[in-house]
């Protein structure tokens, strides 16, 4: 029988959360790493065994973990992220030039075929690889130097690179999404890049329909669609039907278009999962209650899912990298709050029961489904 | 050997480093020694440190640059070294392991 392992980064540590099939009894285990902020982790799906954990504090910086037996055991691998070559400048809050720093790990990604390939986008944004297991990392340096770099600016929560994703028909082509800059597309395995931001609409920079500039929030891709898109904006939920050369919004009925998180089910490539959250001045949820919208049509339609979620005197925020699919036949959807707990649906969000209520504030959720 | 059990020139001393490091590090002990060449400097101790744990490279201070990282602090006999070159030569107590160099997260972040 199928099991479902789920990886859970917070404020103050890693846990894990482990079920079968059923997804009713959930044994948790840590905290792993304990008042390190966990910015991601994520599992091979080449080997499920060797998952990836970002590490990081104020205080001690940058570490990454390993485990090669499931989150048994981990051991710090390399930390040693250095710009290639002399990095420059970007702009600065106040549009000033700003020398590329180093600060953390946002995103994990491993190769999906290889376990000792694995990605990482950090703040200042830039991406990474790692072809050791996480030894050593070499900064993919054609997309900070494709030319648009020194007008990337931050967002409120830092110039990051959040989002990696993988085609999984086209070794050669990845999506990455920065705050505040957008979108980008190699299409010759990271060595050039170009901004895929065309549709996208942002009223709060100086052109609205630049180049770049946009503060792409979290961006979503089916398997097996892999040249549809869905993007959380800042404002706005948005789809590209062209590999990201055109977007069009697909925010429809939505009470707000603002919010962060964005999915895919696991076997319908038009069913979509965001929550929306109040407005960028109050990041938490509408009204005091904890929906998750669910679309079948590909956006623009959208229906609330708040069976066994909390609909009075909420106000959580569900940060960009909280929510994912598992792959069993009846999807299972997972997110996690600032406030902590951890929901799952085994019926692709028809219904929900909280795996776990009081954990430090959850910064991302992945899972594994395990035969 | 020398009556205090280092060899000429080298010295045997004591660093004490905050609770995650040690986690990190997986020390169990409050206190790690170390065998450092005289004169014992911060640099001379952070090399000794990050060649027996190399996790902790980037911890203490900077990849690259190598400097402390701003919210690590370097006491010796109940002085401040944070602010010190790290050539500067520690004091001889620390340098003959009968004080320890402490290695503090700073109190920060409310």
């Amino acid at each position: 029988m199928s099991c479902v392992r789920v990886l859970v980064g917070t404020r103050k540590g890693a846990f894990l959360l482990n079920s079968d099939g059923m997804r009713k009894n959930w044994a948790v285990s840590g905290p792993f790493f304990a008042g390190w902020e966990i910015y991601h982790l994520k599992g091979s799906t080449v080997d499920p065994n060797r998952l990836y954990a970002s590490q990081s504090s104020s205080w001690s910086g940058q570490v990454v973990e390993r485990s090669d037996d499931g989150g048994a055991t981990w051991a710090a691998v390399g930390n040693k992220f250095a710009y290639a070559g002399v990095p420059g400048t970007h702009q600065w809050y106040d549009g000033t030039p700003h020398p590329w720093e180093f600060k953390r790990v946002w995103h994990l990604e491993p190769s999906l075929s290889d376990a000792d390939t694995v990605y990482a986008g950090v703040e200042d944004a830039a991406l990474f690889k790692s072809a050791d297991g996480g030894a050593t990392w070499e900064e993919l340096k054609g997309l900070r130097e494709h030319g648009t770099g020194p007008q990337w600016q931050p967002g409120a929560g830092g110039m990051c690179l959040h989002t990696v994703i993988l085609d999984p028909s086209n070794a050669e082509r990845m999506y990455i999404a920065i705050s505040a800059a957008g979108a980008f597309r190699t299409d010759d395995a990271g060595k050039t890049w170009k901004p895929i931001n065309k549709g996208l609409v942002s009223q709060y920079i100086p052109d609205p329909t630049a180049e770049v500039g946009h503060c792409v929030h979290h961006i979503a891709m089916h398997k097996e669609r892999p040249g549809v898109l869905f993007m959380q904006k800042h404002w706005d939920v948005m789809r590209s039907d062209d590999a990201g050369e055109s977007w069009h919004e697909v925010s429809g009925n939505l009470p707000t278009d603002f919010g962060f998180v964005i999915d895919v089910h696991a076997h319908e490539p038009e069913t979509v999962f965001v929550v929306p959250i109040k407005s960028d001045a109050e990041h938490f949820v509408p009204d005091g209650k904890l929906r998750v919208f669910r679309s079948r049509t590909g956006g623009n339609e959208w229906e609330a899912l708040e069976k066994g979620l909390p609909q009075k005197d909420c106000y959580v925020n569900v940060l960009r990298d909280a929510m994912a699919v598992d792959q069993l036949d009846k999807c299972g959807v997972y997110f996690g709050t600032s406030g902590g707990q951890v929901y799952a649906s085994a019926d692709a969000g028809d219904s929900w029961t909280p795996i776990v209520r009081d954990l430090p504030g959850v910064l991302s959720v992945e899972v594994q489904t395990l035969k | 050997m020398t009556e205090s059990g280092t060899t000429d020139g080298v010295k045997e001393i004591r660093v004490a480093l905050p609770y995650h490091l040690r986690i990190l590090a997986k020390i169990e002990d409050a206190e790690v020694r170390l065998e450092v060449q005289a004169p014992v400097t911060v640099r001379r101790v952070l090399d000794a440190l990050e060649a027996r744990y190399p996790m902790l490279g980037g911890t203490i201070r900077e990849h690259g640059t190598g400097q402390r990282r701003a919210f690590m602090r370097f006491f010796a006999c109940e002085e401040d070294w944070s602010h010190q070159p790290l050539d500067a030569e520690l004091p001889e107590a620390v340098a003959e392991g009968r004080e320890p160099l402490l290695i503090l997260g700073a109190i920060a972040g409310g």
